[in-house]
């Protein structure tokens, strides 16, 4: 499996946010996506999730599943953590893994990994910026997809919480997935670094 | 199929948790409805005569005060961007989000509807009437609307561009709604001839909404 882009353009609001941007990574691969502010790691992302349509240049995934596009079988994990304040941990959680569908994790399981079974039944609305994260995080876990596209994903995260990700990436890569995350700091993973925007 | 059922639940559910769209609709459609004889005076003939008009009046303010979050709430906590990329196709799961939409907030009205009958003097048949008519009509605002919830999205606080854009494509359901009510109630038309139309109404509005609304939702996205 291989996900690949080629001379990739994005203009966002008129502005040309980078072009001519190549990038490649293998099954069992990382791509650590750096640069300054408001160089495009964002939207490479989100074109690369199909939420942007880039001005040029292509997105392809070889040797994934051929019934399915690339965001379908993608994982993006965003700034926005797609959690609803009203709806409890648990249900958040089983709300996801329901609606997603294809290969799921139990649920409960995928709480205990990222150390939030304890609060399974608080309303989202309670939790902290960490925990919001790890509760995330445990989408991610919860339906196995082998693309992640991760937006700064440790932002947030304390140090239990970094190393316990880091692990969790490990396993993914390990058992034939692909990352690739924007950062701004060291993912602690071996990844390939793509670096965009100016010199700064 | 269970990843619809999925987002229908969690949309109900949100909708009766606290802060939610349901009862805010209902209470709406209540103080609208109940300050109405107050302002048209205790003329209880001409109550009755302005009692269907009230009642639909009342449910289409009350459906477009919650439809404004329909899709603004899942944009801006990033959900948005889920559903899009997910296997389900996006009309499908706009279908849903309506769906749950006019089960927590359009059938309460329409339960409602009995007893807010009764502060406008209207009779047995009359409140049933203006109940089937909202009935069959209150989908068609709620699938109409969704277009106009879709279109916000893109607009940040768009929630009263919302009103601007909708109330125009509603008017043909309120015409049809009211008027088969009237018919029911003091003919001379027989009811079935504006009922069927407002069936028509909402059947159009199912097939049309859902796509309308991807189709912005899709071109909006940033």
């Amino acid at each position: 499996m291989r996900l690949s882009g080629r001379n990739l353009k994005c203009v966002r609001g008129g502005r040309e946010v980078f072009s001519g941007l190549d990038l490649s990574a293998a099954a069992g691969e990382a791509l650590a996506v750096t640069g300054p502010n408001g160089a495009g790691k964002t939207s490479l992302l989100r074109v690369l999730a199909g939420l942007l349509v880039p001005a040029e240049g292509t997105v392809a995934l070889e040797g994934g599943d051929a019934e399915l596009s690339l965001p379908e079988q993608a994982h993006y994990l965003g700034h926005r953590d797609a959690l609803k304040p009203a709806l409890s941990v648990a249900e958040n959680l089983s709300f996801w893994r329901e609606f997603l569908g294809g290969k799921t994790e139990d649920a409960g399981r995928c709480l205990t990994a990222v150390a939030l079974d304890h609060a399974a039944h608080l309303p989202a609305a309670y939790l902290s910026a960490g925990q919001r994260r790890r509760l995330s995080i445990a989408r991610l876990l919860s339906v196995r997809r082998p693309v992640w596209l991760l937006d700064e994903p440790t932002s947030a995260l304390d140090a239990a919480g970094q190393a316990l990700f880091v692990g969790l990436m490990r396993d993914h890569l390990a058992s034939g997935g692909l990352i690739v995350a924007a950062t701004h700091l060291p993912l602690g993973i071996d990844a390939r670094d793509l670096r965009i925007g100016g010199a700064a | 199929m269970s990843a619809l059922g999925a987002l229908i639940r969690r949309d109900i559910r949100i909708a009766l948790r606290v802060g939610g769209g349901a009862l805010i609709g209902v209470l709406f459609f209540l103080t609208v409805t109940v300050l109405m004889p107050f302002a048209v005076g205790p003329d209880l003939a001409l109550l009755s005569r302005l009692g269907p008009a009230i009642l639909w009046l009342g449910a289409l303010l009350a459906s477009l005060l919650t439809l404004d979050r329909l899709f603004t709430a899942d944009h801006e906590d990033g959900s948005l961007d889920l559903i899009v990329m997910s296997r389900t196709p996006l009309e499908l799961a706009c279908a849903a989000k309506a769906l749950a939409h006019w089960i927590a907030a359009g059938l309460p009205l329409i339960i409602a509807t009995p007893v807010l009958g009764l502060l406008l003097n209207l009779d047995g048949t009359a409140t049933l009437a203006v109940a089937a008519t909202l009935l069959a009509g209150t989908p068609a605002l709620t699938f109409t609307g969704m277009i106009g919830a879709a279109l916000a999205v893109t607009l940040h606080r768009g929630g009263l561009l919302l009103a601007v854009l909708v109330l125009p494509l509603s008017i043909p359901v309120l015409i049809f709604g009211v008027a088969a009510s009237q018919a029911a109630i003091s003919g001379p038309l027989p009811f079935g001839t504006p009922f069927s139309i407002l069936c028509a109404l909402s059947l159009a509005s199912l097939v049309i909404g859902p796509f309308a609304a991807a189709a912005s939702l899709r071109h909006g996205l940033d």
